[in-house]
């Protein structure tokens, strides 16, 4: 449905995103997630024709980004990231507004005004400014925008950022509602928001994919190692000692400290094993009082950090190599 | 083409529901009134003088007296406001970003181009309409030429087609409407003043600016000449920035 092939955008010499590649199903929610900069945003505005790659092909429903345009703009609902909308005008004729940008026929112009209003629960603000709306209801007017003329294809960018968590979860309601017949790409930087929505995960960093299958793969896939959670009563010098000395761990780092000598450590050890017992063990032998011991599991968050920071720890350490030979 | 009346009726839209089309029409009929007033002012001083001097009574009429110096003078009001009323054209929407969901539309850019125009185009035909009032009451008081007075407004109308053309060009290039109104400003004057530096120039570069300058295209229609040279003239001026808009709003796509 969507293909991607080598997309490479440069502003000026700086590349945005190099060489992009992926393909995207019908009717599946692709999250896009990435820190701010990574080129999310530059890769749905090539996606949405408003700018064009410098180099690589984007096939939207086999027609091409830059030969058919307007074809693809016509199949493509968008919503940009700061939902700019023109403050002066009425909802109601807003919307009118863009109908009529999108040829939706003038017989069936206020059917399909009602029926994405009814969808995205704007009936009541018809009249209003757009100036005056909260930020839940403008995002729900860049929602209806994006639904008029009742695209196959919606790309969303950031469509919860800056909403209180209410409304961020009536988006997501509202948005996992239309995915029902469409194909959605929804870029964040939230995390748990992938794994509630999508059915895939692109993680992009720096300008390139760096991970992509479905947030339960990839939670997975990614468990190289298992973690758990300790919270003791003992001398704070003497715990990290002791836990790195228990059979099969791997890694102890020290959390906060609490009040009354509590020292949360943090133990990591292969991923077959459960170290646990052992480290229970281990604990009373020393006669510290446990408060606390659990299986920490590795979310999505885990995941996205590693990626994201392993990518630039071999950048730096690639970077210091270039650096010695030129030495 | 495809699009143009949706953006039309959204940009009438922010002409007329918010204060800008009012507050430019009426300031403009202000000025225009004002002129109109001391013209008729000044013709009746006239009469008083050619009562006793039939030489002169042979030479003044409504058309020399009243509406040539008055459209003249509605010539330079329409050089400071033209650039008011395209400075938002596309200016506004680059700075409130509207513009990536306008240009995502399925709208050619051809088509966002003229619609933003014509709207414009609108705005100014209100505004020469308005002025009317003063010509019907020219002609309860007396016979004006109305064949040099339609002349006339065709002047102004297409002089303030091609300053709008011109504006919605370099409105397409900047995201500030102040930078965006006075690069208009300047621009339009040096247009219209060229001419003056045609004596200075050589005899071949002198006729070449010349003919470029709008000040001498406009002559022939205050004469009450319709000729095809001057109206071609505005209209090619016109035509070429629209392109030259449309290539801008282009430009936007290619370099992102």
């Amino acid at each position: 449905m969507i293909e991607v092939e080598g997309l490479t955008k440069y502003y000026g010499r700086l590349a945005a995103i190099k060489n992009v590649s992926f393909r995207i199903r019908s009717g599946e929610i692709v999250g896009f997630l990435g820190p701010n900069g990574a080129g999310k945003t530059t890769t749905m505005r090539i996606l949405t024709c408003f700018t064009p790659a410098s180099e690589g092909t984007v096939t939207i429903l086999g027609k091409d980004v830059r030969k058919d345009s307007l074809e693809i703009r016509q199949k493509v609902g968008y919503l940009p990231e700061n939902v700019p909308l023109y403050d002066w005008m009425r909802v109601g004729s807003y919307l009118d507004f863009v109908a009529r940008a999108k040829g939706v026929r003038s017989s069936s112009r206020k059917q399909e005004i009602e029926r994405v209003t009814e969808s995205v629960g704007l009936t009541g603000v018809m009249p209003k400014l757009i100036r005056w709306l909260s930020k839940g209801y403008r995002q729900r007017v860049g929602l209806a925008q994006a639904l008029i003329g009742d695209p196959p294809i919606l790309i969303l960018d950031e469509p919860t950022i800056g909403l209180d968590p209410r409304q961020i979860r009536e988006i997501r309601q509202l948005i996992k509602g239309f995915a029902q017949n469409r194909t959605v790409i929804l870029s964040t930087h939230i995390l748990p928001e992938v794994g509630q929505v999508c059915d895939r995960v692109l993680i992009i960093n720096k300008g390139t994919i760096v991970a992509e299958d479905s947030p339960t793969n990839l939670t997975r896939g990614h468990g190289k190692s298992s973690r758990c959670r300790v919270v003791l009563r003992a001398p704070e010098s003497q715990v990290e000692d002791v836990l790195t000395h228990v059979e099969k761990v791997t890694g102890v780092r020290l959390g906060s400290s609490g009040p009354g000598g509590e020292v949360e450590a943090i133990i990591e050890a292969d991923a077959e094993s459960d170290v646990r017992p052992l480290v229970a063990r281990a604990v009373l032998e020393k006669g510290w009082d446990l408060l606390e011991l659990g299986a920490v599991q590795v979310t999505l968050e885990d995941v996205f950090i590693d990626l994201v920071t392993e990518e630039s720890e071999v950048d730096s350490s690639q970077q210091e190599a270039s650096q010695q030979e030129v030495a | 083409m495809r699009g143009f009346y949706a953006v039309f009726r959204k940009e009438m839209g922010s002409f007329f529901v918010s204060p800008i089309a009012y507050v430019v029409i009426a300031s403009f009929l202000f000025i225009s009134g004002f002129f109109f007033w001391a013209n008729i002012s000044f013709m009746s001083i006239l009469s008083l003088q050619a009562t006793g001097n039939p030489m002169l009574a042979e030479r003044i009429n409504l058309t020399d007296v009243v509406v040539r110096p008055l459209v003249q003078n509605l010539a330079i009001v329409l050089l400071f406001v033209m650039p008011l009323l395209t400075m938002r054209l596309f200016s506004e929407e680059k700075k409130s970003g509207a513009i990536e969901l306008l240009l995502t539309y399925p709208i050619t850019d051809t088509g966002v181009t003229v619609g933003k125009f014509l709207a414009a185009a609108f705005v100014l035909l209100v505004m020469l309409l308005g002025t009317g009032a003063s010509v019907l009451l020219l002609t309860a008081i007396g016979k004006p030429d109305m064949g040099t007075v339609l002349t006339c407004y065709l002047g102004l109308f297409l002089m303030g087609m091609a300053f709008m053309a011109l504006g919605t060009f370099i409105s397409s290039l900047t995201e500030n409407q102040i930078i965006s109104a006075v690069v208009t400003f300047g621009a339009a004057l040096l247009c219209w003043i060229l001419s003056w530096t045609s004596t200075v120039a050589g005899k071949t570069a002198g006729a070449i600016i010349k003919e470029l300058s709008i000040l001498e295209h406009l002559d022939s229609f205050n004469r009450g000449v319709l000729s095809l040279s001057d109206v071609s003239f505005f209209v090619l001026f016109t035509a070429f920035f629209l392109f030259l808009t449309v290539r801008s709003v282009e430009a936007h796509r290619w370099r992102g």
